[in-house]
């Protein structure tokens, strides 16, 4: 299991777009990878799920990853997260 | 309980509709909307008001009536303020004032000093404090969040669980289109009330009775089935687990064995259903409402059929003696 913790950089924060964009990332990995706010924690692979944690901007989200590929997977969505989700 | 902050401003903004209505406006003390509710009790401060405060549950919301009104009146009209002014020193989350009633002029210049909201409802006391307690109850009450689509079908509250991409969603919208209801997709909040009963909801109610389906995208399910394919909440009564065919695992095929999934300590019936393309989940799951709903009546199929079948084999052989199939006798 390996996690990281990150921060939300872009300003509208995970809308509809990027909650895809997480969802396609992580549906690559054969890990089980979870995101975690505060102490609600979902599956990154379920679109619904991401956009309900309601994160705004430089919210600090954990990512969390099990399985086989975790490291790949972690670093991964977190470069999403570095890029702002290709936003602003 | 709940690691979140519950605070008095909170409370007043939940968007709690008629038998829950509280009807709460705050009339004093705004600066204090931030204080945190910790306890799903309320107290009546009669005694503290008099000058008694052994014991005094200043932790807990709390709710005057017509008594402890009448008597703050009295209070302010002999000018007895010290009182007053001592039970402000109590880090007190808020006063509720009942029927309306709004405190005497002294008590709410003390409040707004002391920066503790007080909040006033329409409600008679009684009323009020039945309400508060079955809704701070409900808030407080332990919770979880899973990962799944609930639906409601045939009046019970079923549960579909499984990997992302099994098809939950899929069932959900053909279940919804043969008239079941969809209570929340994807992340369903469960709350254990009463210690036995677990209310599933929407997580978010933003985004309210959306469902995502594969490519389709995001669907609003009121706007496109009507108001009558949603529910707001409904009890988790049966968990459908939906899974790839396995062929190397067995299935229940008989149904007499039930297996349970414990949900903050109360066990749910789990039903396993293997998902294989030609197989029609949706009617599996109405199918196993329908059977549950039986269940519940006492009626068991299952276990119905093999007492049946014990009963013949038990008559076949009783008659073989007469038949002479025995020439031993």
């Amino acid at each position: 299991m390996l996690e990281k913790t990150t921060v939300i950089r872009n300003r509208a924060g995970i809308h509809a777009r990027p909650a895809a964009l997480i969802v396609q990332t992580a549906g690559k990995f054969k890990s089980k990878i979870s995101l975690q706010k505060g102490d609600d924690c979902i599956n990154a692979k379920s679109i619904m799920g991401i956009i309900t944690l309601g994160a705004g901007f430089e919210t600090e989200i954990r990512i969390i990853a099990d399985g086989e590929d975790e490291a790949e997977a972690v670093e991964a969505i977190d470069r999403l997260f570095q890029n702002r989700f290709e936003e602003d | 309980m709940d690691d979140k902050h519950f605070s008095v401003l909170d409370l007043i903004d939940l968007d709690l509709k008629e038998h829950d209505a509280l009807e709460l406006r705050c009339i004093c003390g705004r600066k204090g909307l931030g204080r945190e509710i910790n306890s799903p009790d309320i107290n009546r401060p009669g005694l503290a008001l008099s000058g008694f405060f052994e014991s005094f549950a200043y932790q807990r919301v709390q709710l005057i009536g017509r008594g402890e009104a009448a008597y703050l009146h009295l209070l302010a009209s002999e000018g007895r303020e010290d009182g007053v002014a001592k039970i402000f020193s109590f880090p007190i989350p808020c006063f509720i004032f009942a029927n309306g009633e709004p405190p005497a002029t002294m008590f709410a210049q003390a409040a707004e000093a002391a920066d503790c909201p007080i909040l006033l409802s329409e409600l008679s006391s009684t009323e009020l404090s039945s309400r508060l307690m079955r809704v701070l109850t409900n808030i407080f009450a332990p919770k979880t969040t899973v990962h799944g689509v609930l639906v409601e079908v045939y009046g019970i509250g079923i549960l579909l669980t499984g990997e992302s991409g099994v098809g939950k969603s899929e069932t959900a919208l053909e279940l919804i289109e043969r008239g079941h209801r969809l209570v929340a997709d994807d992340v369903v909040e469960i709350r254990c009330v009463s210690g036995n009963i677990l209310m599933g909801s929407g997580a978010n109610k933003v985004i309210g009775h959306h469902m995502e389906i594969r490519g389709l995208g995001i669907i609003n399910v009121t706007h496109l089935f009507g108001v009558g394919a949603i529910r707001d909440k409904k009890q988790v009564q049966l968990i459908c687990s939906l899974e790839e065919w396995d062929s190397d695992k067995v299935y229940d095929r008989i149904g007499t064995d039930e297996k349970t999934m414990d949900i903050l300590g109360v066990h749910v019936p789990q039903l396993d259903i293997p998902v294989k393309p030609g197989r029609n989940i949706p009617i599996i799951v109405e199918t196993a409402a329908m059977n549950e709903r039986l269940k519940k009546m006492g009626y068991h199929s299952a276990k119905e059929f093999n007492q049946n079948i014990l009963r013949w084999l038990e008559s076949e052989s009783a008659r073989a003696v007469y038949f002479g199939r025995d020439d031993s006798i």
